[in-house]
């Protein structure tokens, strides 16, 4: 089982963000009028400033932005090192997602990897981590 | 007299600086009032306004033990205008609307104050609680899931970029711990006044890579002062005036992995539309650096080299050396003074500008000093001159 992590608190505008997960699906806020994407998600489009807005399901694929191997123990329970990065989703430009590189050795990640989505379920909350694709 | 729509920084004060303080916080900052209102020549009947970041913060009061409005009451301070708050562009941010505030006429001296007590609140926890939350919300919500909850993991991510696409190493970063360590042994107030050699920064652990211990700053309890001034209240004062020659500050996406480029590069941009002044035309940087790679990235921002040469700008550290072409940190920064969080900065541009650093004086003339706080998701810049 995995160690419990900071959960997000739900409400109307980031719960298909954190449940989408369920379906498989990794859901992004989308302008339907200019089509830019929205994260995090909020009523309004920020390129356009239209309310036209939804969520969509993207690839669940990107690309290794940055990363850093984190080797402090911020909670007693926590087992390091472990990999933060910064995604950036295929076909989603403008919007990069915090996530873990899970699935690997920490000194196999590097900038430029491809990665695909993998959910973890902690409670109502589908975690979008991600593991490299070979 | 100067012209009235000038601001200008007076008096400046500051506590002693440590770590698990007994002194009240309220009255670690009258310490810092007084250094300043002292170096002014001013009373406290003369001050009318009170700005501070973040205010105070109920929810964890080590961060922020202190308010505006009631530094106001508790000092007895007739205030036409104060502010207090987090929702700024950083720290300095407090110094840009008190600048704002006295070039309006609102006020003709304002106290400017950050107070520190983060090393005493974690060390009497009883007295000082730290929130439990059941689930983490705002913008926390995007990384503390992913246990990217302290600030050193978001800036690691931007130095590593600089480490993987510029080729940034461990060796030029740690001119950053290296200068302001060397610089807080001329610093009697300093937090940390032990040297720090090469090799003990190469072989400190790791915190998140590339940042390693001596790259991060470290909780402190103090108070720092500068006093503000509208420049037709100037001839108040019994201090050399030092004219805020330009200002300039943003949020670059408010969730930190949203910015492709942390906030401190187009606030530098910003700073140099502002005025005739150029960066050759500086004397001495004070550059944030509780995260030693954010010192760096102002390097950048600020035009002192190209983005991406921050690291062979500062290789050796001779450059950035209290003899060198731009004196760096010169009180030691946050990783030797002590995390003052972003005012302490301000403090040094002025006590440099002046003359009065003692052993950590600068040699020359200096009349030019940029001074900046925050570089992640905030950033504020503050061009100082004497002129």
């Amino acid at each position: 089982m995995a160690a419990p992590r900071p959960l997000p608190r739900l409400d109307a505008e980031n719960r298909p963000f954190w449940t989408a997960g369920a379906a498989g699906e990794l859901r992004i806020m989308r302008c339907r009028d200019c089509q830019a994407f929205i994260h995090p998600p909020r009523p309004v489009c920020r390129s356009c400033l239209s309310e036209n807005v939804a969520p969509e399901v993207v690839a669940g694929t990107g690309v290794v932005d940055t990363f850093t191997v984190n080797h402090q123990k911020w909670h007693p329970a926590a087992e390091v090192p472990y990999v933060i990065a910064r995604v950036a989703l295929d076909g989603v430009p403008g919007v990069y997602l915090t996530t873990n590189i899970v699935g690997c050795p920490v000194d196999e990640v590097d900038i430029g990897d491809r990665v695909r989505v993998r959910f973890e379920q902690q409670d109502d909350v589908y975690l979008p981590l991600f593991e490299k694709v070979v | 007299m100067a012209a009235a729509y000038e601001a200008y920084i007076t008096g400046v004060g500051q506590s002693q600086i440590g770590i698990r303080l007994t002194r009240h916080p309220l009255l670690l900052t009258l310490d810092a009032v007084r250094e300043a209102l002292d170096e002014a020549g001013l009373t406290i009947g003369q001050i009318d306004g009170v700005s501070t970041y973040p205010g105070r913060t109920p929810g964890y009061l080590g961060f922020s033990p202190v308010g505006a409005d009631e530094l106001v009451d508790a000092l007895g301070i007739r205030a036409t205008w104060y502010a207090g708050g987090g929702e700024i562009t950083s720290q300095l941010g407090a110094v840009v609307a008190a600048a704002a505030a006295v070039r309006a006429g609102q006020a003709r001296h304002v106290i400017c104050f950050r107070t520190v007590y983060e090393a005493a609140a974690m060390s009497r926890p009883e007295e000082y609680p730290v929130p439990r939350r059941d689930r983490v919300d705002g913008t926390s919500q995007w990384v503390a899931p992913f246990n990217a909850t302290s600030a050193v993991n978001w800036t690691a991510q931007y130095a590593m970029r600089h480490v993987k696409k510029y080729g940034l190493t461990r060796e030029q970063l740690a001119q950053i711990a290296l200068t302001d360590r060397a610089h807080a042994l001329l610093n009697p107030r300093a937090l940390v006044r032990e040297p720090l050699t090469m090799d003990e920064y190469m072989s400190a652990r790791m915190i998140s890579s590339p940042l390693c211990l001596y790259d991060c700053d470290r909780f402190s309890d103090a108070s720092t002062v500068l006093i503000v001034s509208a420049g037709d209240a100037v001839d108040e004062v019994s201090c050399k005036p030092v004219r805020i020659a330009a200002m300039a500050g943003t949020v670059e996406r408010l969730s930190w992995d949203q910015a492709e480029w942390m906030a401190c590069y187009p606030t530098g941009a910003d700073l140099w539309k502002r005025t005739d002044y150029k960066p050759s035309d500086v004397d001495t940087a004070q550059l944030y650096d509780g995260f030693s790679f954010q010192a760096v990235a102002w390097l950048e921002s600020l035009g002192f080299c190209d983005v991406g040469e921050g690291g062979r700008f500062i290789e050796g550290g001779k450059r950035i050396a209290l003899d060198g072409e731009l004196p760096l940190n010169t009180f030691g920064g946050q990783l030797g003074a002590g995390r003052l969080h972003g005012f302490g900065f301000a403090h040094e541009a002025v006590v440099q500008l002046r003359g009065l650093g003692g052993a950590r004086q600068i040699p020359g003339d200096p009349r030019v000093a940029v001074c900046a706080s925050g570089g992640g998701p905030l950033a504020t810049a503050l061009l100082l001159a004497r002129d």
